[in-house]
């Protein structure tokens, strides 16, 4: 939901309360369609066995409908968020996505080498980078991180992790 | 009496010395899941979970209940001393507790903080003992519409009490259940709301919904205020202990209405956190000091304190009574229960007595470890948050990612964890409350088949859910709940208007 980057009226400080109100609502609505969709594909009525599979989502998703079209109206006629509140300043949006980010690199990170070797790095990434640590210390935190997870987790508790499409640590016969 | 001799019984399955270890490793990693930022209670459950599958369920939901008591004794920590709620249920603590701090008075605080929600536990867990059995007993005559109504009044109470707009309450609860729906249905096993994508057969499960909601979430967050921790320092020896505890009977009637407001808001799904705040704001209103209260009254930390912990506790006695957990740490207990084989609900109590005894037996011993936890080993708690976020921050992420995976070992796992996460930073800055979009999640399945059964023995007519007087008067108190907010706004008008 970063889009709301891209939505601000005029609120020059940041995304405005209005807009992010506004974007959520739609995007609730848009998904509670959805569901009202398939629940319609699958049968919302009474079948030969009784309920049919569509019958209790299609409720539910009437109602996410009908909630968020008040909460819309709501943001819209002003009765609630009245003003210019900031949903986020853009400095603290700077901040947020830069742990918002690189978290999703991390997660990419995990699929391709695997949830060691990623958190090692991450971990080290984010230090220097935003603790502004020295490379020695973030790499000592970052494999030292990892080390003790790797311990517990492949040593101790027999539970393996996931170790990436490209394992590294087969290297190491992992 | 019988409940005295089940809790003896229930006693000699949780005092086991292995039982203890667990305890007290459940307590520590328990306050230290509710110092740091983005592990919660509920979150930090979630993730242990998959750690306690070996060990038999007895000492497994011990030590994770005792990690629910670590984390709701944890919170005022932060609250006072660094004036950071560590937990949303300790955010009323900071209003007097870190005055308290800024006058030097931490020790004091923190004594008063742990005690009162040492008391407020020890109420709840009492109230347990004795309510819970009967509430089975009740239960066990319910049947589909019975048990539809029960969801039915726990929703609309979560939309009656909740201090969120309405419909937003409305909308993020039907999330929940939406995304439970997602998945084969166990009815006519056909496959819905997952538009071809069949990696999402499995559903949505609620843990990694609560990893992401609660975990990265909270990240974001604390993110944005740009973290600088700047505590005070406390020092607590035993002499400030005993010299608070002296003070401290004079506020009993503080202390007594405090726990009465968390044990209801516990078990009507209000939760601890509107609890702390009720109750923080009726004590202001009845306080002769109220006046003073927000500028270091003790008295301003037993209420929010007595009270969110009384509702924490209370909050299980409808999850293991009837199923239906009362806060989102509750889900994920529950959720933990069915993993390891338990039904909870009240043939629990019929069938499985050694488990529920042993359990609300722990929840006496638990809480008497966490109150010795806390008051001996604050300093290193308050130690570990001096660890600069840039640190804590990844750590945190990696944990939750970890977490996210050994729940069905799914790298999509970690994905929709961090798509929760983003969700959950929108959803807390539009108050889009989490707590029942959690519920709904974990309860949507029982919930839809209660509904379902009970159209199906009235061949869709929807008069059975007041078809005697039993699902008449739940359902009418549900609906009750639902108009409560118009109701008091009326009385407010009818009265402004009469003046």
């Amino acid at each position: 939901m970063t889009e709301k980057q891209g939505s601000d009226e005029g609120a020059s400080a940041g995304v405005s309360m209005r807009s992010a109100e506004v974007v959520v609502a739609l995007f609730m609505l848009a998904l509670g369609a959805l569901v009202i969709f398939d629940s319609v594909r699958l049968g919302w009525g009474w079948g030969a066995e009784g309920p049919e599979a569509g019958y209790f989502p299609f409720y539910i998703g009437a109602m996410i409908c009908v909630g968020s079209l008040v909460t819309l109206f709501q943001v819209l006629l002003g009765s609630q968020s009245k003003g210019h509140k900031v949903f986020v300043e853009w400095s603290a949006l700077r901040l947020v996505l830069q742990v918002l980010l690189p978290a999703a690199v991390y997660v990419l990170g995990i699929q391709l080498i695997g949830i060691y070797v990623a958190s090692a790095a991450y971990i080290a990434v984010f230090m220097v980078w935003l603790g502004k640590y020295g490379w020695t210390r973030g790499i000592i935190v970052g494999v030292g991180v990892s080390a003790v997870t790797f311990a517990m987790f492949e040593i101790w508790f027999q539970v393996p992790l996931f170790k990436g499409e490209f394992n590294p640590l087969s290297l190491i016969g992992y | 009496m019988e409940e005295i001799n089940a809790l003896f019984h229930g006693f000699s399955v949780a005092l086991t010395p292995f039982n203890l270890l667990l305890m007290f490793i459940g307590v520590t990693l328990g306050v230290l899941i509710g110092v740091l930022p983005g592990l919660g209670g509920a979150n930090g459950i979630a993730i242990l979970l998959p750690l306690t599958f070996t060990m038999p369920p007895t000492s497994a939901v011990i030590m994770l209940s005792c990690i629910y008591w670590g984390a709701l004794f944890g919170g005022a920590i932060t609250s006072i001393l660094f004036n950071i709620p560590g937990e949303p249920w300790s955010v009323a603590t900071t209003f007097d507790g870190y005055p308290m701090a800024q006058q030097g008075k931490a020790g004091e605080a923190l004594t008063t903080a742990f005690t009162s929600s040492f008391v407020g536990a020890f109420f709840a867990i009492v109230m347990i003992t004795f309510l819970a059995p009967l509430v089975a007993k009740f239960a066990l005559q319910f049947g589909p519409p019975e048990f539809f109504a029960v969801f039915f009044l726990t929703f609309c109470s979560f939309i009656g009490m909740g201090k969120e707009p309405p419909f937003k309450i409305l909308v993020a609860m039907m999330l929940g259940f939406a995304l439970a729906a997602v998945g084969i249905d166990t009815v006519t096993g056909q496959l819905r709301l997952i538009f071809g994508w069949h990696e999402l057969m499995r559903g949505f499960d609620f843990l990694i919904a609560v990893i992401g909601l609660f975990g990265i979430g909270e990240i974001l967050l604390s993110m944005e205020e740009g973290l600088s921790f700047s505590g005070r320092t406390a020092k607590i020896n035993t002499r400030i202990v005993i010299e608070t505890w002296k003070k401290l009977p004079k506020y009993w009637m503080t202390s007594l209405r405090s726990c009465i407001i968390g044990c209801w808001m516990g078990i009507t799904p209000g939760g601890a956190t509107p609890a702390s705040f009720m109750s923080y704001g009726i004590a202001k209103r009845m306080s002769p000091d109220g006046a003073k209260f927000g500028t270091g009254m003790a008295e301003g930390v037993i209420a929010p304190e007595t009270a969110a912990h009384a509702a924490g506790t209370a909050a299980l006695l409808p999850m293991l009574s009837l199923g239906i957990p009362g806060s989102p740490t509750a889900a994920v207990l529950l959720g933990g229960l069915l993993i390891w084989g338990l039904q909870p609900g009240p043939l629990l109590f019929v069938e499985q007595k050694d488990f529920v005894w042993g359990l609300i037996a722990s929840m006496y011993l638990g809480n008497i470890a966490g109150l010795i936890i806390v008051l001996t080993c604050v300093p290193l708690f308050a130690a570990i948050l001096r660890v600069p976020f840039s640190i804590i921050a990844p750590v945190i992420v990696v944990i939750c990612a970890i977490g996210a995976y050994t729940v069905h070992n799914a790298m999509l796992d970690i994905w929709l964890m961090l798509l929760f996460g983003v969700m959950g930073y929108a959803f807390k800055k539009l108050s889009y409350p989490l707590a029942p979009l959690v519920l709904a999640l974990v309860l949507g399945d029982q919930a839809e088949g209660a509904f379902r059964q009970a159209m199906l023995m009235s061949q869709g007519d929807m008069r059975i859910f007041f078809s005697n007087w039993l699902v008449g008067s739940i359902m009418g108190l549900g609906l009750l709940m639902l108009v409560w907010p118009v109701m008091g706004k009326l009385m407010t008008q009818l009265r402004k208007s009469a003046a």
